[in-house]
């Protein structure tokens, strides 16, 4: 199972603050380094896959967990130079 | 060879920043997106509480443009700036508690603190002159720019041709000649632009994108702000003013009713701040009581909750009361009839 750099708690956050709060974790984070998000909100499922395809980064793998979310992120995984997040 | 010029594009999710921004990207400049969260951004939220919407489709219309524009969006969170914008608007209010004016010059102001972070050129908007009342009035414009401090280094691509040219333009940056010059509230041109660059799919062109133009929104506001004699506000009370049925039988204490079973899963998630109420005889809505109550207010609340419960027409509905530390009592009351909720309690 791969390494959880980090994990996030966005729950009962509703959209877009999941997105805001997994970007701002990601602006900390290497390239490489995964992220973990754990949300109810469903939008997350359509949101944070879109907010990861536009900057370059792979969603691992979105999960259902009891009332949990779980979205696993790859910083920079679609391998997209980034230009001014960081 | 000469600089690649960087704009940062203000994208509302709507089509008319979605145009400013394609028009700019094709001249040849690198365009990043930036998006603000203010708190009372309309976008997503009631969908994603109520079931019923659950079944929609849903998108964020910012993400989803900057997709399709293969750009960068920037979400910021400016929730706690934008309290004094929304509290102190120096231009005022629009029909409800919309500070259009002063929303605009913050966001734009926003963004030139974001371009000169992050070694941008200039900042463009979707606005077309004459389309708002409040914001985008040939007038107003240069209020934005002024206020903001941004100057002219704010550029409007699609009515640009009437306003003085930015220095974008006369730097060479963009051509002037390719840029715009609508005007007036008509659809029509910006309709025939996105046909232009082949745009089918577009989030509804001048909907809003703000709870604070709803007017029944800013009511809502309005009495949370009376009834605890200060205009303050945290991110839980303005989520819960577009959350279930709001009902004022006492001036002392509000009910939050939900009206489905996605609000009330919401509402369970404050189940830990607020004294609550729900049938345990009959099938019916989580309540959530603000404000400071005797035992005879929850006497009345769990009356008007039976009202909206599968007992409204049963003799007795029993209630569980559960205090925020989890301290619980039952409670058994009647209903009350239709006509014995005053129209006045609502909000």
């Amino acid at each position: 199972m791969a390494y959880i750099d980090k994990e996030l708690d966005a729950r009962r956050l509703l959209c877009p603050l999941p997105v805001i709060r997994a970007q701002d974790a990601v602006a900390l984070m290497q390239a490489g380094q995964r992220l973990r998000v754990f949300a109810t909100d469903p939008g997350v499922k359509n949101d944070i896959p879109a907010w990861c395809r536009i900057n370059g980064h792979k969603v691992e793998s979105i999960a259902e967990q009891d009332d949990d979310i779980v979205i696993t992120i790859e910083v920079d995984g679609l391998g997209t130079t980034k230009f001014s997040d960081r | 060879m000469s600089t690649q010029r960087k704009a940062v594009s203000l994208i509302s999710g709507g089509l008319d920043s979605m145009l400013a921004t394609k028009v700019i990207m094709e001249q040849g400049v690198h365009v990043e997106g930036i998006n603000f969260f203010t708190g009372f951004c309309v976008e997503g939220h009631t969908h994603a509480i109520r079931n019923r919407d659950r079944k929609k489709p849903k998108r964020n219309n910012a993400l989803w443009v900057a997709e399709q524009l293969g750009i960068k969006l920037h979400i910021v969170d400016v929730i706690d700036e934008y309290k004094d914008v929304l509290l102190n608007p120096k231009h005022g209010y629009g029909q409800n508690l919309n500070p259009c004016l002063d929303c605009k010059g913050f966001m734009v102001r926003k963004a030139y603190e974001w371009i000169r972070a992050n070694n941008f050129d200039f900042i463009i908007t979707g606005e077309v002159m004459g389309q708002r009342p409040m914001s985008q009035r040939k007038d107003t414009m240069p209020v934005v720019q002024r206020e903001s401090g941004a100057g002219d280094l704010l550029l409007r691509p699609l009515c640009a041709k009437h306003l003085p040219p930015t220095l974008p333009e006369r730097e060479g940056w963009v051509k002037r000649e390719s840029l715009y010059g609508f005007n007036g509230r008509s659809r029509k041109p910006q309709m025939a632009l996105a046909q232009h660059y082949g745009f089918s799919d577009y989030a509804t062109p001048a909907g809003g994108c703000c709870f604070l133009t709803d007017k029944a929104y800013s009511e809502k506001l309005v009495d949370m702000w009376q009834h605890r004699s200060t205009r303050v506000y945290e991110l839980d009370d303005i989520m819960l003013l577009k959350v279930g049925r709001h009902l004022r039988p006492r001036p002392h204490f509000k009910m939050i009713i939900s009206r489905e079973e996605g609000e009330g899963k919401f509402l369970e998630g404050y189940r830990k701040q607020f004294l609550h109420i729900r049938p345990l005889s009959h099938k019916g809505p989580l309540v959530l009581i603000d404000g400071e109550v005797s035992d005879d207010d929850v006497h009345l609340a769990a009356r008007v909750a039976a009202r909206y419960s599968q007992g409204r027409d049963a003799d007795v509905v029993e209630f569980e009361v559960i205090s925020p530390d989890e301290h619980r009592e039952t409670l058994k009351v009647a209903p009350l009839g239709q006509d014995e909720i005053a129209p006045e309690w609502h909000i």
